[in-house]
């Protein structure tokens, strides 16, 4: 799911609620993001102090109902197996609370902090074009540190055998650190937890293939949306080389991918 | 009064959901041979407290109960046992009842009952809290915990069986934390996550 900031209130819905958000609650839900494939809505769920996130998958008129009501669900419930398969891995994705696969919604961990392509594009905002640091001290840097975390990220989603499907820095985001974290971004926009969200096109794969592709997602989108720290992917990837045993070979398949790019077929 | 009323957010039907502990609980036999005689005076889910760890869970398995009464997706025959197996992270209804429900042995009771105030098939006037508070001290004989609260259920967890009924022994992601808060908040959201996951 390709997801687009809305600047909707909950005022005015531009799209009809889910039927689960149209029942009491302390707050009216927030549209947060319109995709393709669905809207994200933040809640609250239980209490009024646990927010959540709600992903609606919204009945798509043009299918044969039954068709699409299958469809929803497998899609739904592959999404909500991927994230228990990471959560059960120690891999930092949103928690899940509830899921009503029939109905088209589940419930999400609401993550704190903003979007790693909104840290990165402050950090750069902030520094002149050229910059001045000297090589022997680039390797210190916040951004650099903020790579090396994404690096170490990625190789324990795809050590669990899981590959995300659509990596860009905007379905990452920075979870603040609790007071007393020490390291890292030294108080920084880019420090936090990276935490990976939006696992609708996850799918399980163990093979290099498959994995190296998805690092190329990722640096295509490094390349488009952050042009400046593309000569900084070195450091993902150096990081992604040391945290499992088969990353090293993905690493040399990722050259193969490069050559040729995403699609292995010359076909269609 | 012992008795905690939760108004869940997003709640369909105008659902509340009502809840009290018990300790020293003398009647569990006869409580447990209404339910399985299906008296309907007995519809309530009480539940073992040894295998809750927190307030939380129990609104949790609330809310899903609730969600499939009000889309018509119950797989147990009431919204109440239907609370029991949303407690379960498989789909056994046995051995969720087993598991969570009450049994003749069962000394710290918990029992949580659901009040639809807007519901198509229900319609009228519901029992309100105190209403509710004064049948339940009425059918359980045990000592009420005054008042109800999240500590108190803590602390009859048993973690060993919670371990073992959410199939938390030798995960990945327990092994790694060395700090005992950290993981046991990381078993209480794994063990949510099943409860979640049930059936998919």
């Amino acid at each position: 799911m390709t997801v687009n900031p809305t600047t909707a209130g909950a005022s005015e819905p531009q799209f009809p609620l889910p039927s689960i958000l149209t029942n009491p609650a302390s707050a009216p839900p927030l549209l947060i993001a319109q995709g393709a494939e669905g809207r994200l809505y933040k809640t609250t769920y239980l209490v009024p102090e646990l927010a959540c996130a709600v992903k609606y998958r919204p009945p798509k008129p043009y299918r044969h109902p039954l068709l699409d009501a299958r469809l929803t669900k497998a899609r739904l419930s592959s999404e909500a197996k991927v994230l228990d398969r990471c959560a059960r891995d120690g891999v930092p994705v949103p928690a899940l609370y509830a899921i009503d696969a029939a109905a088209g919604w589940m419930a999400l961990e609401w993550i704190e902090g903003a979007p790693v392509r909104q840290g990165i594009n402050e950090w750069l905002g902030a520094r002149p074009e050229t910059d001045t640091t000297p090589d022997e001290q680039v390797d210190q840097t916040p951004l650099v540190d903020l790579m090396r975390r994404i690096g170490t990220v990625m190789g324990a989603l795809h050590r669990t055998g899981v590959v995300h499907g659509d990596l860009t820095t905007s379905n990452m985001m920075l979870r603040p650190w609790k007071d007393g974290h020490t390291g890292g971004g030294n108080g920084t926009v880019l420090d936090g937890d990276v935490v990976l969200i939006d696992f609708g096109l996850a799918t399980q794969s163990q093979s290099d293939e498959d994995r190296a592709v998805d690092l190329y997602v990722l640096e295509r989108a490094f390349a488009s949306t952050h042009p400046r720290a593309e000569a900084h992917f070195e450091y993902v990837l150096e990081a992604y080389g040391k945290t499992f045993k088969k990353a090293p070979s993905v690493l040399v398949k990722l050259a193969d991918v490069r050559m040729r790019g995403r699609k292995r077929s010359m076909l269609g | 009064m012992a008795l905690k009323t939760t108004a869940l957010e997003n709640r369909p039907w105008g659902a509340l959901v009502h809840l009290a502990l018990f300790h020293d609980v003398t009647n569990s036999a006869f409580l447990h041979s209404q339910l399985l005689a299906k008296n309907p005076d007995y519809e309530y889910a009480f539940i073992d407290a040894s295998s809750i760890f927190s307030e939380h869970q129990l609104l949790s398995a609330a809310y899903r109960a609730i969600n499939a009464a009000a889309t018509s997706a119950l797989q147990t025959p009431n919204v109440h046992s239907e609370v029991i197996l949303s407690l379960s992270p498989n789909n056994n209804i046995a051995d969720a009842y087993r598991r969570w429900g009450i049994s003749p042995r069962t000394k710290s009771l918990i029992v949580l009952k659901i009040i639809f105030h807007d519901s198509p098939s229900v319609p009228g006037p519901q029992p309100s809290a105190a209403e509710v508070w004064s049948t339940i001290s009425q059918l359980v004989s045990g000592t009420p915990v005054d008042p109800f609260s999240d500590a108190a259920v803590r602390k009859e967890t048993n973690w060993a069986a919670v371990r073992k009924y959410y199939k938390l022994n030798g995960v990945a992601a327990l092994q790694n934390i060395a700090d005992d808060a950290a993981r046991q908040c990381q078993m209480e959201r794994l063990a949510l996550m099943g409860m979640a996951l049930r059936g998919l």
